[in-house]
C-alpha cells in the first residue's frame, strides 16, 4: 500500500500535467449539474459534484461507435478504428469505478468484445473519495460502493488542506513520480484518512431495508408482484434510466450511407430495453409487452440476472436512474416496496 | 489455417466484421419465401450445427438473424429460406444469384445431435419452422444410421405455403422417414389431413423415453404442441425448441434476445423444455 499526497494548492499544476500526458477527461459544471468533459481549462474541474448526468460510460463505452466501414461495389469492409488514444478520466466517485468494473465483466465474457477491451487498456483511473452524500438519491452504502474497492489506478481522498493518494497500479504511480509537488504520505496524513474513514461511517448508512443478501432473495420471489404494474403505469418508457445507468449495456446497430451510396460505416448506438420495440421480431411478436414488464427487465438486470451470471449486482448505487426519471420512478423506493411486501407475507 | 480455426479467430479478433459471401443460387419458393444457396469467400466451409443461425448483412439496410437451412453435411456452400416480412428481408428477396452479402457467425446452440443418436425423432414444424429443421433432417438423411424412427409433423395454413415440397417425398422414399401433414384451410385439390397441429399427435406411435420430440413454429404454437408432447410422457429434457428472438448481435451482449437472464443468442436458439421451465414469466412458449 503506497500513498502520496498533494497539497490542493499544487491540483492544477498536476491537472495540467496530466493534460499533456493523455486526453484527460473531468467533471465540470453545467447549469446545475455536472458533466464529464474533455478538460481544455484546468480551472474548469470540479471535485465537489453529484454524479454527472451521463455517466463516463460515453468514454468507455461510446453512445454511437464506429464497428467497420464498408463499401458495395466492389464489395470490400475495413476497420474503422485505427488507433485507440490514451486517456485519463479524472476525479471519478468510486460508484463509477464499480460501474467500469461490471462493464470489464460483461466484455470479458467471452465471445469477448475487442471495442470495448482496446478502449480500456488506454484507460487511466483517478478516483476521488465521497466523505458525504452526493444527494438523496444515491444508494452506494447498500451496494457497499461508497468507498474505494479497487479498480482504480489512483485514488484522492480530501483531507483538507490536501490530497491523499492511494497508488494502485504501475499505471498510477508513474503519474504521481518526479514531480516536486508530489510527496511521500506522512504518518499525520495517514492519521486523518483514517478518521476520515471513521467519520465516513456514521454518513453512510444502508438505504434498503434489507441487506443485498435480502435483497437478492426477494427479487428471487418478485417476479409477479404488483410493484412492477404500479411502476409501469407510472412509467413513460423514455429510455432516460438506461441511458444514464453505467451498467447498462444493450445497443443497437444501424449502417450510416455516405452520399455516394456506395460506402457506409456501421455503428453500434446505445438502446435501451425501456423502448417498446426492444423485443419485437419481424413478425410483429413482442416478446417483452408492457411498461411493468420491461421496468422488471430493467431492475432484474440489476438485482438478479447478473449476480446469477456474474456474481455481482449491477446497480452501483449512483443514482442516476431516480435524479433522472420524469415519472419519479425511485430505485430505493421500490427495492423496499418488494423488501416491505416481502416482509409482511 | 484450418476452416474451423478461421471462423474461430475471426469471431475472437473481429467480431462484429462479417465475411464476403456470394449467392449461388436463388429461387422464390412460395408467394412469399425465396430460398438461397450461399457460398464464403474462399469456399469456406460455414461448419455450423444444424439449429444454428447466421447474422446476414446487407450494407446500409442492416443485419438479420436467419436460420440455416442445410445441413452441415452440405459442403461448400449453405442455405437460407427467407420469408419477405419487412425492410430487410424485403431487399434480401431483391437480391439474385451473383449478388454479394456479409456473413457472421455461425452463431448459439444447435440442435443436440451428439445427444441424439441411436433415439427415435418426432419433428413437429410449424410453417416457417420446417426451415431450420430441414437443417436437422438433411443431417438424419445424411446419416440415416445414426437414428431410430424419425417422423415428422408438418403444419401450416394452407397448401400453397408448404415449403420443401419436393423434397418431402425424397426424404419419406431415401431415408424412410415418416411425414404427415395438416393445413389450417385446405384448398380444392388439398386430399390431406384440415387441422391444427395438434391433432396429429395424440395419433402417434412413440416409446416415449426413447424419443426426442422437437417442435418449431410461431411462437404461439408450443405451448400447445408441448402439452401434447408431455402428455405422450416424452421426458422434459427430450422436448427441444429453437426460439425466435431478436438479434442483434449473436455475442451476447446486446441485451435484444434476452430471455430474463438467458442470452439466447448464446444459450439457445435451441434449448430443452427443463430449460423452459426454469423461466418465471418472461418465456412466451413455455407450457403452463
Amino acid at each position: 500500500m503506497k500513498y502520496v499526497s498533494l497539497k490542493k494548492t499544487n491540483l492544477n499544476d498536476w491537472l495540467e500535467y496530466l493534460k499533456n500526458k493523455a486526453k484527460l477527461y473531468a467533471p465540470r459544471k453545467k447549469e446545475n449539474l455536472f458533466v464529464f468533459r474533455q478538460v481544455k481549462e484546468v480551472n474548469d474541474v470540479c471535485l465537489d459534484y453529484i454524479p454527472t448526468i451521463l455517466p463516463p460510460k460515453k468514454y468507455y463505452f461510446p453512445q454511437k461507435e464506429k464497428l467497420f466501414k464498408f463499401s458495395l461495389q466492389p464489395f470490400k469492409t475495413a476497420k474503422a478504428i485505427d488507433k485507440f488514444e490514451d486517456f485519463i478520466l479524472f476525479g471519478m466517485h468510486t460508484c463509477d469505478i464499480a460501474g467500469i468494473q461490471c462493464m470489464d465483466v460483461v466484455f470479458r465474457d467471452a465471445p469477448e468484445d475487442p471495442n470495448y477491451l482496446n478502449r480500456k487498456d488506454k484507460m487511466t483511473i483517478i478516483g476521488i473519495e465521497c466523505l458525504k452524500y452526493c444527494d438523496k438519491y444515491a444508494n452506494c452504502a447498500s451496494m457497499g460502493n461508497h468507498v474505494p474497492r479497487g479498480g482504480y489506478d489512483l485514488m484522492m481522498v480530501d483531507l483538507g488542506e490536501k490530497f491523499i493518494v492511494h497508488i494502485n497500479s504501475e499505471k498510477g504511480e508513474k503519474l504521481v513520480t518526479g514531480l516536486s509537488y508530489i510527496k511521500e504520505a506522512n504518518q499525520a496524513d495517514m492519521d486523518l484518512l483514517e478518521r476520515r474513514r471513521e467519520a465516513k461511517k456514521k454518513v453512510f448508512k444502508e438505504e434498503f431495508i434489507g441487506s443485498l443478501p435480502k435483497v437478492y432473495d426477494v427479487f428471487d420471489k418478485s417476479f409477479a408482484s404488483s410493484v412492477w404494474k404500479d411502476i409501469g403505469k407510472r412509467c413513460v418508457a423514455c429510455g432516460n434510466c438506461t441511458a444514464v445507468c453505467p451498467t447498462c449495456y444493450c445497443f443497437d446497430t444501424n449502417d450510416d450511407m455516405e452520399l455516394s451510396l456506395n460506402s457506409g460505416t456501421r455503428y453500434r448506438i446505445w438502446n435501451s430495453c425501456q423502448m417498446d420495440d426492444f423485443a419485437k421480431v419481424a413478425a410483429g411478436e413482442d416478446f417483452r409487452k408492457g411498461r411493468d414488464s420491461r421496468q422488471r427487465h430493467r431492475y432484474y438486470r440489476k438485482f438478479k440476472y447478473p449476480v446469477d451470471k456474474f456474481n455481482r449486482f449491477f446497480c452501483i448505487g449512483c443514482g442516476r436512474c431516480t435524479r433522472t426519471c420524469m415519472a419519479d420512478i425511485s430505485l430505493v423506493e421500490t427495492v423496499n416496496s418488494l423488501l416491505s411486501e416481502e416482509g409482511l407475507q | 489455417m484450418l476452416e474451423r480455426e478461421i471462423l474461430l479467430e475471426k469471431m475472437r479478433t473481429t467480431p462484429y466484421l462479417p465475411m464476403k459471401a456470394k449467392i449461388i443460387e436463388a429461387e422464390m419458393v412460395t408467394e412469399k419465401e425465396k430460398f438461397f444457396r450461399i457460398q464464403l469467400e474462399n469456399k469456406i466451409n460455414l461448419g455450423h450445427v444444424p439449429g444454428q443461425f447466421v447474422m446476414v448483412s446487407i450494407f446500409g439496410f442492416g443485419e438479420a438473424p436467419i436460420s440455416v437451412c442445410s445441413s452441415p453435411s452440405d459442403k461448400s456452400y449453405f442455405e437460407l429460406t427467407v420469408r419477405n416480412v419487412g425492410v430487410f428481408t424485403d431487399k434480401l428477396h431483391k437480391l439474385d444469384k451473383g449478388d454479394e452479402l456479409g456473413i457472421r457467425g455461425p452463431f448459439g446452440k444447435g440442435f443436440p445431435i451428439d445427444n441424439m443418436f441411436g433415439y427415435d425423432v418426432m419433428i413437429v414444424a410449424g410453417g416457417l419452422g420446417i426451415v431450420p429443421l430441414r437443417s436437422l433432417i438433411r443431417y438424419i438423411m445424411h446419416n440415416r444410421g445414426d437414428f431410430g424412427n424419425v417422423q415428422i409433423l408438418l403444419g401450416c395454413r394452407s397448401p400453397k405455403e408448404l415449403l420443401f415440397e419436393e423434397e418431402t417425398k425424397e426424404w419419406m422414399k431415401r431415408a424412410e422417414i415418416k411425414f404427415n401433414c395438416t393445413v389450417d384451410r385446405a384448398d380444392p385439390d388439398w386430399r390431406g389431413n384440415v387441422g391444427l397441429i395438434t391433432t396429429l399427435i395424440p395419433g402417434v406411435d412413440i416409446n416415449p423415453t426413447r424419443t426426442y420430440g422437437i417442435v418449431v413454429g410461431p411462437p404461439i404454437m408450443y405451448k400447445f404442441v408441448i402439452v401434447k408432447l408431455l402428455e405422450k410422457k416424452i421426458p422434459d429434457h427430450q422436448i427441444i425448441v429453437s426460439l425466435e428472438r431478436r438479434m442483434r448481435c449473436g455475442l451476447g451482449k446486446c441485451g435484444h434476445c434476452q430471455i430474463e437472464g438467458v442470452y439466447v443468442c448464446q444459450s439457445g436458439p435451441v434449448f430443452t423444455y427443463n430449460d423452459l421451465k426454469k423461466f418465471k414469466g418472461e418465456c412466451h412458449e413455455k407450457a403452463v
